[in-house]
């Protein structure tokens, strides 16, 4: 199990350079080591049996026959489970579930994990996993918004928005001289990265081995040795690789935790890889929404008021909201702002943070409801936004930190040609006759930054090692963090080994909240500073090197030497300082956290604007978007390439959630029945054309040290509501549903 | 998945002495051996026919009809240069469907013996007439807005997934097959059954029998200057229809001289309608025409749940398809096959 990337295949220089991932050759050609391709001796094969009703208790599970099935050596169900030590229902820290692990009869959701078969092959498991033919005592299930009473939920607590009220809503209200009042809805999305959540686990004493895809080491490791009554020293967590995440891979999941119990209960490793079909249920989900946005606006098309409810499902057994309405607090200047939250307790599994939880959602609702009322007020939609671009933070009147939307909107509508778009709808068609419509909207995302620590040490031959924990999932972190700690110690990247996806390393926190690059990377650049740090006051001491005695004037560490800060005459390589020390490597260690009182002044956001271009047949109603431009302003980019191919990856998002992407259940027994790639869909190469990135330099001093902003998951937002804008501009119709299919458009 | 005897063998004789009640053929395994994973099909035994000598063939037979080997895969016929030539409809349809991976490794006959793509059918947990005969249909109160609006019953409302097939009802395909009583051929829009009170009985093979190929008749290739397969969609590539049409026109001096019309995902089976055919006889091509036999096409045509929406739809869609038709097939085969966005200039070929 390698620990480290191979050598790298390419190196070009540093931060800002569009190095293409050190990772790449590796991953495509198979030579990369994902979790379930670990097969250690004596392994287990591990198969969970999900739930066939949402609601009821499971009566009978025909263990005898599936112990007599050859290669079966174990069935776990909730009357055999060995005990855990950790409470399953216990809320840890912030980011804890309530998890699914045998703990009782009771089924709360389809696809709840009801019983767990080992066997010697996965063969011998699956069979014997259907071999239990479960039978249940059923309730009817509710998995429908309206199926259950909704109550009021504040999303505070989980990192999230609070429920926020600013300015006198009532009075904006009856300021308005236009009105929007409308509700949208959003379809239940199942994070379905390429890798499926997988786990080998092997006890040695008590000390516990996991090789499993983590999007956050640290809260994982801390999250099982809780479940097993062990320190969290002694679990060790490799993730060297991740087949994708979308918040899905950052917590402890029942499963997961089943295949380590079924390791410590049968004394062998034991693999559990869920299959597709499985991904549906116990792992998160973003959770269904309907949201009612009313707006005002007044005679100069200035926002009255935004007022913004969502109504979100969440599980019958745990607390999460998608805080849909949070998406409208940053973004406009109304003068009274109000989103509120509402929570629906349903036979579903427990939503979680998929990749922009909330701002996906209210993005999509809010950018709507925008063009509705530019419509209603008859204006461009982007003149519409400029009216009521907000200079400070809404509500709050704090400065952005920095914020170049006005430049997103202006690079991004002159690229994509918006100037001279009708303002009535129906109005274009290209040569073949289809309906051609234009929308836009405005993406945005907070830019959140975690606590991180990364190690540097400069070796005497001049290279040096930087590890921090870090999880890359694909988004290229091996890359993009490699670059910024190449630039800390001055050194080009061929002379850098990195390390990370370990939980042995330095904690570099969640990769996450579109915060990793920060994070991870603040950390690593104060690592590296700290060597160079030491390196001068080596150097300035040292009456034999060519920097003696220049302390105070400070150093600039460039290409592996060590130069005087004012004096470029005066440098010294790396090793020869070292070599004169004695020889001995330089450790370096650093941290990175947002100063309070930066995030108290200045209100820090990711900005950026999406134009799209749909095609619709009048008389078939399939459409397709057939053009996209985003151009995002989002600090400093450390890589050019990484970041834009993030943002289009969003924007590709965009497409699904405003076209394709929804989980059905069946309204009876609550199962979803599109539970696989060919019935769950997402957009295949077919669907994506014409899409361009353009990013918006912007220097922040205050995000932190780096001017890091983050591009993981602001290029969904503004691109659904720009999608749907787009196809009412082409026919007419506002779906105020997503995704927006065929059949809704034949039927409006 | 549940424990099956497997046996390959070498020839068609010796396949169907295999044979026994329980046992499935496996061609491409696109589909059987996902069902098999599933648990929503358990064979008891698996026969690999791929094996078998002379079933990958296409050939053109001396009476002008061409012979497709059940065994032939969907890349391979609809890259064939005579297929393309004198039957273009056939490779716009096999094109149209599923992936460019997935048409590889299906196989001519597999196509034909698709099952339904209905939630339920392929849900082990839920009640299937057409799984079990006799447990009920979920379909029915579940999720059913793309599920049939023509054929269907009380007891099953799943419709037949495949778009080659749609060409193939409009062309007059035969089956060949060979079973313990020996050859026979059976018309291709016998093919497939309507559920009626036995949605279990899903076509005409009987007990053992096999495919062994599909003929097209001479005739057929008459209408290879103006025919095309139409198929909507909610995603550009690898989504089943929500309708779909294959119009086919022989023009003789301006006037249409024969017509064939099938539609799919409507129904059981590809839905030929030969009211509609009759009715464009003799006639001058005309949008106004093409509207009066999509009318007549989906004539008697009732949802079966929630999907009233999608019988304007298919009647849109043959509409479409005649158009196109009467407008000529294309020099080459559209980028985007069977799709309204086919016919896009500077479209990439990534279909």
């Amino acid at each position: 199990m390698p620990d480290i990337l191979s050598r790298p295949f390419r190196f070009g220089s540093n931060s800002g350079q569009p190095i293409t991932r050190r990772d790449g050759i590796a991953k495509v050609t198979g030579t990369a080591i994902f979790a379930a391709d670990n097969m250690p001796d004596r392994l287990l094969h591990a198969v969970i049996v999900p739930a066939g009703i949402a609601r009821g208790r499971v009566t009978h599970l025909d263990a005898e026959a599936a112990e007599a099935h050859p290669g079966v050596t174990h069935v776990i169900t909730p009357q055999n489970r060995p005990p855990l030590q950790g409470d399953p229902s216990a809320k840890t820290m912030m980011f804890s579930f309530r998890i699914e692990v045998l703990q009782d009869d009771a089924v709360r959701y389809a696809g709840q994990p009801i019983a767990m078969v080992l066997g010697e092959t996965l063969e011998a498991a699956t069979e014997g996993a259907h071999l239990l033919s479960p039978r249940y005592d059923v309730e009817p299930a509710r998995v429908r918004l309206d199926d259950s009473p909704s109550f009021a939920f504040d999303p505070a607590g989980f990192g999230l928005p609070a429920d926020v009220e600013h300015g006198d809503v009532d009075a904006g209200h009856r300021a308005a001289r236009w009105v929007v009042d409308a509700t949208y809805e959003t379809a239940a999305q199942y994070h379905n990265a390429m890798e499926t959540h997988a786990i080998v686990a092997e006890w040695d004493g008590d000390r516990l081995t996991l090789d499993m895809p983590s999007q956050a080491l640290a809260i994982s490791c801390a999250a099982y040795a809780f479940y097993f009554g062990i320190p969290a020293g002694n679990v060790t967590l490799r993730s060297p690789y991740l087949g994708g995440g979308f918040g899905s891979k950052a917590f402890a999941t029942g499963p997961q935790v089943l295949a380590i119990l079924a390791a410590r209960m049968t004394g062998r490793p034991v693999k559990l890889m869920l299959t597709r079909q499985q991904m549906f249920g116990p792992v998160g989900h973003r959770g269904a929404t309907r949201q009612r946005l009313r707006l005002g606006a007044d005679d100069r098309a200035a926002l009255t008021v935004i007022d913004h409810e969502g109504l979100a499902e969440t599980s019958s057994f745990d607390d999460f909201v998608e805080p849909a309405a949070g998406a409208s607090q940053g973004l406009y200047a109304a003068r009274a702002l109000r989103s509120t939250h509402r929570a629906v307790r349903l036979d579903i599994g427990t939503p979680g943070p998929m990749r922009a939880p909330g701002e996906a959602s209210g993005s999509a609702a809010l950018e709507c409801a925008m063009d509705e009322m530019a419509e209603q007020i008859g204006i461009d939609p982007l003149e519409f936004r400029l009216r009521n671009y907000a200079e400070t933070e809404p509500g709050t009147g704090r400065p952005y930190s920095s914020k170049a939307l006005r430049e997103c909107y202006m690079q991004a509508a002159e690229r994509f040609g918006w100037a001279g778009r009708p303002l009535k709808p129906g109005q274009m068609r290209d040569d073949n006759g289809l309906l051609v419509g234009w929308g836009m909207g405005t993406a945005l995302f907070p830019c959140p930054m975690f606590a991180a620590e990364a190690r540097a040490t400069l070796r005497p031959d001049g290279t040096a090692l930087v590890e921090t924990s870090a999880a890359d999932m694909g988004q290229g972190a091996w890359t993009a963090l490699a670059q910024i700690a190449a630039d800390s110690l001055g050194l080009p990247l061929e002379k850098l080994e990195f390390r990370s996806g370990h939980s042995g390393l330095p904690d570099a926190g969640v990769a996450g909240g579109s915060g990793h690059t920060a994070t991870a990377g603040g950390a690593l650049h104060a690592a590296g500073s700290d060597v160079i740090r030491q390196l001068g006051e080596i150097a300035a001491a040292d009456p034999a090197s060519p920097l003696y005695g220049s302390g105070n004037a400070g150093f600039v560490a460039r290409d592996g030497r060590l130069y005087v800060a004012d004096d470029d005459s005066r440098s010294e390589a790396f090793a020869e300082i070292i070599g004169r020390a004695g020889g001995a490597a330089i450790t370096g260690n650093g941290t990175a956290s947002r100063p309070p009182e930066d995030a108290e002044r200045h209100a820090m956001s990711s900005h950026g604007a999406v134009f799209a271009e749909v095609k619709v047949d009048p008389d078939l109603y399939q459409m397709r978007v057939t053009r996209m431009v985003g151009a995002f302003a989002a600090g400093r980019i450390i890589n050019p390439r990484l970041a834009e191919s993030q943002l289009m990856g969003g924007m590709i998002w965009g497409i699904s959630f405003a076209l394709h992407e929804e989980a059905r259940h069946d309204p009876r027994t609550g199962r979803i029945v599109n539970a696989d790639f060919a019935g769950y869909h997402v957009p295949v190469n077919a669907d994506v054309r014409g899409l361009e990135v353009i990013t918006v330099h912007e220097d922040d001093p205050y995000v932190n040290a780096l001017g890091i902003k983050g591009v993981g998951e602001i290029g969904i937002t503004g691109a659904v509501g720009a999608i749907a804008n787009a196809i009412w501009h082409a026919t007419g119709k506002r779906i105020r549903r997503f995704p927006i299919r065929i059949e809704d458009l034949s039927t409006a | 998945m549940n424990r099956f005897d497997f046996i390959q063998p070498i020839t068609i004789e010796d396949a169907i002495a295999a044979w026994r009640p329980g046992a499935a053929w496996l061609g491409g395994g696109t589909n059987l051996v996902d069902l098999m994973k599933t648990g929503a099909l358990q064979p008891e035994l698996v026969i690999d026919i791929t094996h078998l000598p002379g079933l990958g063939t296409i050939e053109t037979l001396p009476d002008g009809s061409t012979r497709i080997g059940a065994l032939a895969n969907n890349s391979d016929l609809a890259h064939d240069p005579g297929i393309s030539r004198r039957f273009p409809m056939l490779a716009e349809a096999i094109l149209s469907g599923a992936s460019g991976q997935l048409r590889n490794a299906a196989t001519v006959g597999g196509n034909l013996m698709q099952r339904t793509r209905c939630a339920y059918f392929q849900d082990p947990n839920a009640a299937c007439n057409r799984r079990v005969p006799g447990l009920g249909c979920d379909a029915r109160e579940g999720e059913n807005a793309n599920l049939a609006i023509l054929g269907w019953s009380a007891s099953c409302i799943a419709t037949n997934p495949s778009d080659f097939c749609v060409s193939l009802a409009a062309l007059d395909a035969v089956v060949e097959v060979q079973g313990p009583a020996g050859r026979r051929e059976i018309a291709f829009t016998d093919f497939h059954h309507l559920p009626g009170d036995t949605p279990e009985r899903e076509n005409a093979l009987k007990p053992g029998e096999l495919i062994l190929a599909l003929r097209l008749p001479a005739e057929a290739a008459q209408f290879a200057t103006n025919s095309r397969y139409l198929k909507l969609r909610d995603r550009t590539s690898f989504a089943f229809a929500i309708a779909s049409a294959a119009a086919a026109l022989r023009l003789e001096s301006g006037r249409i001289a024969e017509a064939r019309l099938a539609l799919g995902a409507v129904a059981a089976k590809p839905w030929r309608v030969t009211e509609a055919e009759t009715l464009l006889t003799g006639h001058i091509p005309d949008p106004a025409l093409f509207e009066r036999a999509a009318d007549a096409a989906l004539a008697g045509a009732a949802p079966s749940g929630g999907n009233a929406w999608k019988i304007d739809l298919a009647r849109r869609t043959a509409a479409r398809a005649l158009v196109m038709a009467a407008a000529g097939t294309p020099a080459r085969m559209p980028a985007l096959p069977a799709s309204p966005f086919g016919e896009l200039t500077g479209e990439p070929t990534h279909a």
